[in-house]
């Protein structure tokens, strides 16, 4: 719909006389394999920087087949998924006074605001100096990642429910655990999962560059790992199954996204 | 205005009794001054960072690499953006994959980008490019296709060619829209180069807050860790009211 209110301006495609969506997006995926096999093959980069697809194909399944993969992935989970619980707790625990109080919201934002856009990665020092340099640092990390989002969207969240429905609850004379349940909870359900997806993406990065960084388990270990010993298909393996993960869940939760 | 001004009372208050009541616990003996630096000795610490030249040229070093992978995306980006939206059909195939990118952890491609470039300038400002390209490529499309249809009209009635139609109607009228994407990449830019500095030791401010650590310097760690999320706020706020005075009213 958005694309017929510029159709006049070009020719071809107004008449829908252009090649389909799916061509196209066939055309680049083959031209770009096709690049990636040609620079491999051809020895401009040295060494194995642009390994054959066959090797990072085979790298792939050999990941997939190895017990220490699931290891390291169970150690990723845990730390994500733990530190993401806390960080959204702790999150939604300080988004919803700072929402429902306005005065303390305003006086809180400048700070929120300069926290989240600060990269949290360089928390991961004081996350290890606290925790030391084990699992509990990564999973810090990732609640610190997610925390922010979900305070900002959680405060606007709260801001914006209709003061007619709390009027309405009041009136019936709910008790704090109906009003909470009833009436906030619905009306806050749009901007609690755009935080879940927000913090649990945020969540995934933080854990895995902090265990990048400096770790003795998990799968961005395991990538740096492979990367100082220059098996770089290998690597490549792991970071595409990283991506295959965190697109994976991002999908996942968008589909919690209530339409309308 | 007097709200305002009780607001921002209201909040230094606020950080001013976290930071008497962290002074307080590391004085105690609660927490140990190796773990959280107490507040009162950040004014050293500063000045010692001043001092060893790592506040002003850090701070400048990381700017430029911000600013080059922001031109880079600029230049590449608002083409590509507009490009998208003179063919609809190609608009249609890679709007959803950019979209999704743009959604997706592409920083964590970093060791790929150490691969290929090495360890230097190229890949932290690869991955700032690559990280402000997107809301580039996006904002443009999306400003372009935003031209209300009245003034394309007009320049129709006026019988310009389409060049000029481009030139001198939808690109004008789509620069605020466009402005909010240069924004975007710029903060993307910036929040992903200090972090590859940090993660790979090398560059800028992100270095600083490491080599700090592995120096044990705590108090000076802490105050590399604040200008950070202090420069990442000025920043943002800068381009914010930048934004707002660009825009027409």
């Amino acid at each position: 719909m958005a694309e017929t209110a510029l159709a006049p301006l070009s020719k071809g495609a107004a008449e829908g006389g252009g090649i389909s969506v799916l061509r196209i997006r066939t055309i680049t995926i083959v031209a770009c394999l096709a690049g990636w096999e040609l620079l491999a093959r051809s020895g401009l980069l040295y060494g194995e920087v642009v390994p054959p697809l066959e090797k990072v194909g085979a790298a792939f399944v050999e990941l997939l087949l190895d017990a220490d993969t699931y290891r390291h992935l169970a150690v990723t989970a845990w730390e994500v998924g733990a530190g993401f619980a806390i960080g959204f707790a702790a999150g939604v625990a300080i988004g919803v006074p700072m929402g429902s109080r306005r005065f303390l919201g305003d006086a809180l934002v400048p700070y929120v605001n300069g926290f989240a856009t600060a990269p949290k990665i360089v928390f991961l020092p004081i996350a290890m100096l606290a925790f030391g340099t084990g699992i509990t640092s990564k999973l810090a990390l990732g609640a610190l990642s997610a925390f922010f989002p979900v305070v900002i969207n959680t405060m606007a969240g709260v801001r914006q429910i209709d003061p007619v429905l709390v009027k309405v609850g009041r009136s019936f004379r709910l008790t704090p655990l109906q009003m909470a349940t009833r009436i906030y909870l619905p009306a806050l359900r749009r901007s609690l999962v755009t935080s879940m997806r927000l913090g649990f993406g945020l969540a995934v990065v933080g854990v895995l560059l902090a265990e990048i960084k400096l770790s003795a388990a998990g799968l961005g270990h395991l990538a740096i790992e492979h990367y100082n010993n220059f098996r770089v298909p290998q690597m490549y393996a792991v970071l595409i199954l990283v991506f295959v993960i965190a697109v994976g869940a991002n999908g996942l939760m968008a589909r919690l996204m209530p339409r309308h | 205005m007097n709200r305002r001004l009780a607001t921002a009372l209201a909040g230094l208050a606020g950080v001013a009794v976290v930071a008497t009541l962290l002074e307080a616990v590391v004085r105690s003996g609660w927490i140990s001054p190796l773990v959280i630096a107490p507040p009162s000795a950040l004014g050293r610490a500063f000045a010692k960072l001043w001092a060893e030249g790592f506040l002003a040229e850090p701070f400048a070093l990381t700017l430029g690499q911000a600013l080059a992978a922001t031109s880079a995306a600029t230049l590449v980006g608002i083409p590509w953006g507009y490009l998208l939206w003179r063919r609809p059909a190609l608009g249609a195939a890679y709007e959803p994959w950019i979209g999704a990118a743009f959604a997706a952890p592409t920083i964590l491609l970093f060791p790929l980008f150490l691969v290929i470039f090495g360890r230097g300038y190229a890949t932290t400002i690869f991955v700032g490019f690559v990280a402000a390209v997107i809301p580039v490529v996006l904002k443009t499309r999306e400003a372009l296709i935003g031209v209300p249809r009245v003034l394309l009209d007009v320049g129709r009635s006026f019988r310009l060619s389409e060049r000029a139609l481009v030139r001198r109607i939808a690109f004008p009228a789509a620069v605020p829209a466009i402005f909010t994407g240069l924004r975007l990449a710029l903060i993307y830019a910036l929040v992903n180069i200090i972090g590859m500095e940090f993660l790979i030791d090398f560059g800028g401010l992100g270095r600083i807050v490491s080599e700090m650590y592995f120096r044990y310097e705590i108090a000076g760690m802490y105050a590399a860790i604040l200008l950070i999320v202090a420069v990442s706020w000025l920043v943002l706020a800068a381009l914010g009211r930048l934004e707002t005075w660009l825009r027409p009213r």
